[in-house]
């Protein structure tokens, strides 16, 4: 069995098949950074999530430590459950603050670990019970507008 | 009332032969399937088939990406300048290729290059009495002519498609950054925020595999069924072509509605 032109042609177009999937890979995905390593799982329980979506991001101070992993609703406490998975690197104190928050005004909505004192840490699988729900506009508006309203009445 | 009873007569008769030939080109695809050992142990014959539906689709398939490219760098940027969020268009070129354009276009440029030449020559093949003669010797020719052919589609299609993607994302890349001046790094981060490896571009990929398979079957089997005479190949090519598109952008919607939900 003999090498042949065609073999050359034929491993040209593989490897130039292998390098587009390994362009897009890194260099249009963010397979090369943002891969979170040996994860652990932590949950956290809300009244309300807003618009949060699975696969959304987990922030500390700004930088993504993890992502949500689940959302399901709890029919006994009628709460929403959040399961998120926390890259391994990072451990937080027992009393961090979980909240939802929004990036911009209009953009994503994401879930921010604020970190307490507290020197115990958070152990995998644990819950988080500080916790506060997401922003709803129309609650806000709501209770701007009934304030407004009492405002007026009190100087009269 | 001849008349009706004849079109009743033709209909029925269409649409028995129709579901015949169906399950013709479901027995007829495990068949090269259990045929496909010797393809894969004389490599050669399967190499000669890559070059053919591979390497000789590649300069439609690479020139096509860049223009979807080009274009999709200009429309974007056109509309996204509006909102005044132009760094998107990164995101906007790479997602839109890696999960409907790469894939779907370059299954339509494959099935029309690649699968229309494959039915062609199967299909003079058998109107030549090649495939005939075969059979006499004892050459199976599942084994040794549909399936290397088969293969070779279903190899050289999802790396087709990730060249159409990657060319499309450096199209976009030029008229965005070089020629507008969209901010180079804004380009390439907001891209890589946004796109998921596991969710965009694996997808991408299953996609261009199962249009592989959908193209290359069809041409095979296109060219295997032609009715032998110069009129039925040209026939044959034709329903290549056509069945071909609309299975490509028939299993596009099945597959997009399984992969991205819009919930998560």
């Amino acid at each position: 069995m003999n090498r042949t032109a065609l073999d050359l042609w034929v491993g040209l177009f593989v490897a130039m098949g292998i390098a587009a999937v390994l362009f897009l890979a890194l260099k249009v995905g963010n397979l090369s950074g943002a891969a979170l390593s040996d994860t652990y799982t932590l949950q956290a329980r809300f009244d309300n999530i807003g618009g949060l979506k699975v696969r959304g991001p987990v922030k500390s101070a700004g930088v993504v430590v993890g992502r949500i992993a689940n959302i399901r609703f709890d029919a006994e406490r009628y709460e929403a459950l959040v399961t998120m998975t926390i890259d391994g690197r990072y451990r937080f104190p027992r009393d961090t603050f979980v909240s939802i928050y929004t990036a911009g005004l209009l953009g994503e909505q994401y879930v921010g670990l604020d970190a307490g004192g507290d020197e115990r840490m958070l152990q995998a699988g644990d819950t988080v019970s500080k916790t506060q729900s997401a922003v709803v506009l129309e609650k806000l508006i709501g209770q701007f507008l009934f304030s407004k309203a009492s405002e007026s009445q009190d100087a009269k | 009332m001849t008349k009706l009873l004849n079109w009743v007569r033709a209909l029925g008769h269409g649409t028995v032969d129709r579901i015949w030939r169906l399950g013709f080109a479901t027995r007829f695809f495990f068949a090269v399937l259990r045929h496909s050992g010797m393809a894969f142990r004389r490599l050669p014959l399967m190499m000669r088939e890559i070059y053919f539906s591979g390497v000789l689709s590649l300069l439609i398939i690479l020139v096509s990406g860049l223009f979807v490219g080009l274009v999709l760098g200009l429309q974007g940027y056109e509309t996204l300048q509006r909102y005044g969020s132009t760094e998107a268009l990164g995101v906007l070129v790479a997602l839109s290729l890696t999960r409907e354009l790469g894939p779907v276009v370059a299954g339509l440029l494959f099935a029309s290059r690649a699968g229309s030449s494959i039915t062609a020559e199967i299909g003079l093949m058998k109107t030549t009495e090649q495939l005939k003669a075969m059979d006499i010797m004892a050459v199976n020719p599942l084994a040794r002519v549909v399936a290397p052919r088969f293969w070779g589609g279903v190899i050289a299609m999802p790396l087709l498609a990730a060249m159409f993607s990657a060319m499309g994302v450096l199209g976009g890349w030029l008229i965005g950054v070089v020629f507008i001046g969209v901010d180079d790094g804004a380009f390439w981060s907001q891209m890589q925020a946004s796109v998921d490896f596991r969710y965009d571009i694996v997808n991408g990929v299953i996609k261009s595999i199962v249009f592989g398979f959908a193209v290359s079957l069809i041409a095979v089997f296109e060219g295997f069924d032609s009715v032998p005479t110069a009129e039925g190949v040209s026939r044959a090519i034709t329903r290549t072509v056509v069945t071909s598109a609309m299975a490509i952008l028939a299993l596009d919607f099945v597959l997009t509605s399984l992969m991205f939900r819009g919930t998560s």
